[in-house]
């Protein structure tokens, strides 16, 4: 079993800094996500911890052996290419047993692993055809097992589901998950899909013009957002962010924003901030999810509510849910709704913001403003 | 309503001749094309091996004699030569145009300085005529003013290098300077294979703990095999056609060690009046040819139907 530590690495092409200082660590038996918008440099991470990029600065360890310098072959990775990456001259079999011949493993040894591996694939029908003969997802189950025939410290994957339709990458995903609970070895998986890495990641980095961003469990990322771009970037619809300015009411903290016609809607915090920006202006953060239609006879059993009216400007039903865009202030808002009681086009909507799971931001540092402990 | 139903009339009329007319067009462009090559490629091929049967002399006559001219020109010691000149010839220049030109392929693969100069260097050759390079290398060749002229002029004065003036090695002199005329050509289109490779399977290939030579030999190699199929039918063509190198650099000599078909072919029927006999010997090119070029026809054939079905 292996762990995987970064230090301070940075990449540069030329001039260009790909990535700014990246400290990461995985521990033994864990499934780290790598999520971030295209051109953030997950795969050029990637990359230098499999060795097929150089290390401008910084260090990378594998089981506390530092790795900088030593080549891919010797770092004990296997990975997943989001093309696959397949030998296409070669049949499925000999894609999985190239790696083991270029070793040296013996004949018997290479022919009990893709036996194992075939099976726990479900791929033993499909072992003599080329990858040219396959579909997306049985060449996606081949390219696993080519990882999976040898015993690795460390799997990488980058973007392993990206070339799949939707339906086919939700069970992927799931048998994804369910090989990491049988297998259980450290594992770095790059996706911009922010649902695969909630799902499958014990902890998810969260990266950003080569930097990271936030490095924390799923529920952690998503419930605090260390910052606006993480916040936005996790979740969808994403969350909605509305300018205001903290203030007081009858002595409590509250976030007064504006309204159109001029008027401000007082919402109270159920906590206090910890800290203050210095002119008291923030960016309000609020989940689809914690919007809801307002019932006067709900307050009495929710604490931290706030209500205000708003038009509705366009409903969307998903078929679960019923996502409706609604006008606060200047600003478009996005709520997710059960279908029974959904706001109506053209309707004036009594709505409820649950401000309990709301988050604060400093409108110039973007950061995260901690709420008191509740 | 009469009105729109008399538009729709007129459509109706113009359709059928609209659609003529694009089903024409494309065949009314190629048609001098097409026509063209019909009558010089077959008409012409086929005047030639009727001629080759005839008893033409200076002119052509129509008489039809058979298969006479054939067993003159295979009774002909020259001829043997000339046929067995150009087997062996073919398979060095074939086979080692296609090793240097991989060779340079791969060594300029590695992302050297400069490549683009290199390219053109290597690629250069190629645009050079046949006359010229035949020339440049017949005084390279020369022992007056040449390579060994050279050498002794640094001081080793008893260094020889005369591959032309020796029946033996001649037929290599025309090799080494066929090879250096086309391995560009082969270095180019190796390259393009080479570079159109998905990088990730080379990456894949690194991590499998493979050694840059297995992974040419095993990964990327077998990838571009459709272009060494390609490179060395091109080669082939070029060497059958063999004619004006061998012109510019031995004239077909020592005596005749590097006589090639088609000297032989211009002998017959420019110099000495041998018109059938002549068109005997480039119908037995064609079918040299032919050997080569069916059997790549099959076999692209074969691919093409095979990757249909593959869909
Ligand atoms: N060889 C290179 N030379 C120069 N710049 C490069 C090179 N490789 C990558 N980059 C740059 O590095 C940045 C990060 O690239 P990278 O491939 O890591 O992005 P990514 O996060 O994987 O994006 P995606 O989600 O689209 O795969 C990009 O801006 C890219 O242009
Ligand atoms: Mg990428």
């Amino acid at each position: 079993m292996a762990t995987l530590t970064i230090s301070g690495l940075h990449k540069r092409f030329g001039t260009v800094e790909v990535l700014r200082g990246i400290d990461l660590e995985a521990r033994t038996g864990e499934f780290v996500a790598l999520v971030g918008p295209s051109g953030c440099g997950k795969s050029t991470l990637l990359a230098m911890i499999a060795g097929l990029e150089s290390v401008s600065e910084g260090e990378i360890r594998i089981d506390g052996r530092l790795v900088n310098s030593v080549a891919p072959k010797d770092r004990d990775i296997a990975m997943v290419f989001q093309s696959y990456a397949l030998y296409p001259t070669m049949t499925a079999r000999q894609n999985m047993t190239f790696g083991m011949e270029s070793r040296g493993v013996p004949k018997a040894e290479q022919e009990a692993a893709i036996k194992r591996v075939a099976a726990l694939l479900q791929i033993e029908p499909l072992l003599n055809r080329k990858p040219g003969q396959l579909s997306g997802g049985q060449r996606q189950r081949v390219a696993m097992g080519r990882a999976l025939v040898r015993d690795p410290k460390l799997f990488l994957f980058d973007e392993p589901l990206s070339n799949l339709d939707a339906k086919l990458r939700v069970d992927m995903r799931t048998e994804i998950k369910k090989l990491h609970l049988r297998v259980g070895k450290t594992t770095i998986y790059v996706t911009h899909d922010q649902i695969e890495a909630m799902t499958l990641a014990s902890r998810i980095a969260v990266m950003h013009q080569g930097s990271i961003q936030q490095f924390d469990e799923p529920q952690v990322v998503y419930d605090h957002p260390a910052n606006i771009f993480v916040a936005g970037f996790m979740g969808s619809p994403s969350m909605n962010f509305i300018p205001g300015e903290l203030t007081k009411v009858d002595g409590h903290p509250a976030v007064a924003i504006a309204l159109a016609g001029g008027e401000t809607a007082m919402l109270p915090l159920p906590q206090p901030p910890q800290s203050r920006p210095a002119n008291g202006k923030v960016v309000l953060g609020v989940r689809p999810e914690h919007l809801f239609r307002y019932d006067p006879n709900l307050k009495s059993q929710k604490a931290g509510l706030a209500m205000l009216t708003a038009p509705v400007e366009v409903v969307e039903p998903t078929g679960a849910e019923t996502h409706a865009v609604l006008k606060v202030g200047e600003r478009e808002i996005v709520g997710r709704f059960d279908p029974d009681g959904a706001p109506r086009l053209g309707e004036l909507l009594p709505l409820g913001i649950d401000m309990a799971h709301a988050c604060l931001f400093d409108p110039d540092t973007q950061a995260l403003i901690r709420q008191g402990s509740a | 309503m009469s009105n729109a139903l008399s538009g729709i009339e007129a459509l109706r009329k113009s359709a059928p001749g609209r659609d003529a007319l694009s089903a024409w067009t494309p065949r009314l462009v190629i048609a001098p094309g097409a026509i063209a090559s019909l009558v010089y490629v077959f008409g012409f091929t086929l005047w030639t091996l009727y001629i080759s049967m005839s008893n033409s002399t200076m002119l052509p006559t129509y008489r039809f004699i058979g298969l006479k001219p054939y067993f003159d020109l295979w009774s002909n010691h020259r001829w043997q030569i000339a046929y067995g000149n150009l087997f062996y010839f073919s398979a060095f220049y074939v086979v080692l145009t296609l090793a240097v030109g991989l060779a340079l392929a791969i060594a300029i693969d590695q992302r050297v300085r400069g490549e683009a100069i290199w390219r053109t260097i290597f690629l250069y050759p190629l645009a050079i005529s046949f006359v010229v390079t035949g020339t440049v290398w017949s005084w390279l060749y020369s022992p007056d003013a040449g390579i060994e002229y050279f050498v002794r002029g640094l001081g080793w004065h008893d260094f020889t290098f005369r591959l032309t003036t020796n029946r033996n090695t001649a037929i290599y002199a025309i090799i080494a300077t066929g090879i250096w005329q086309a391995s560009g050509f082969a270095m180019a289109l190796f390259l393009a294979g080479l570079r159109s490779v998905d990088p990730d399977l080379v990456k894949a290939a690194q991590i499998d703990g493979a050694s840059p030579a297995r992974i040419y030999r095993k990964v990327i190699l077998p990838l571009i095999a459709p272009i060494f199929v390609a490179v060395a039918v091109v080669l082939l063509q070029f060497a059958i056609k063999t004619f004006d190198l061998v012109v510019a650099l031995t004239q077909g000599g020592p005596g005749i060690a590097t006589t090639f078909p088609a000297n032989y072919v211009y002998d017959l029927m420019f110099q000495r009046g041998e018109m059938a006999v002549g068109a005997a010997a480039a119908i037995m090119m064609l079918l040299a040819l032919a050997v080569v070029l069916a059997p790549y026809a099959l076999w692209t054939g074969w691919r093409s139907r095979q990757a249909a079905a593959r869909g």
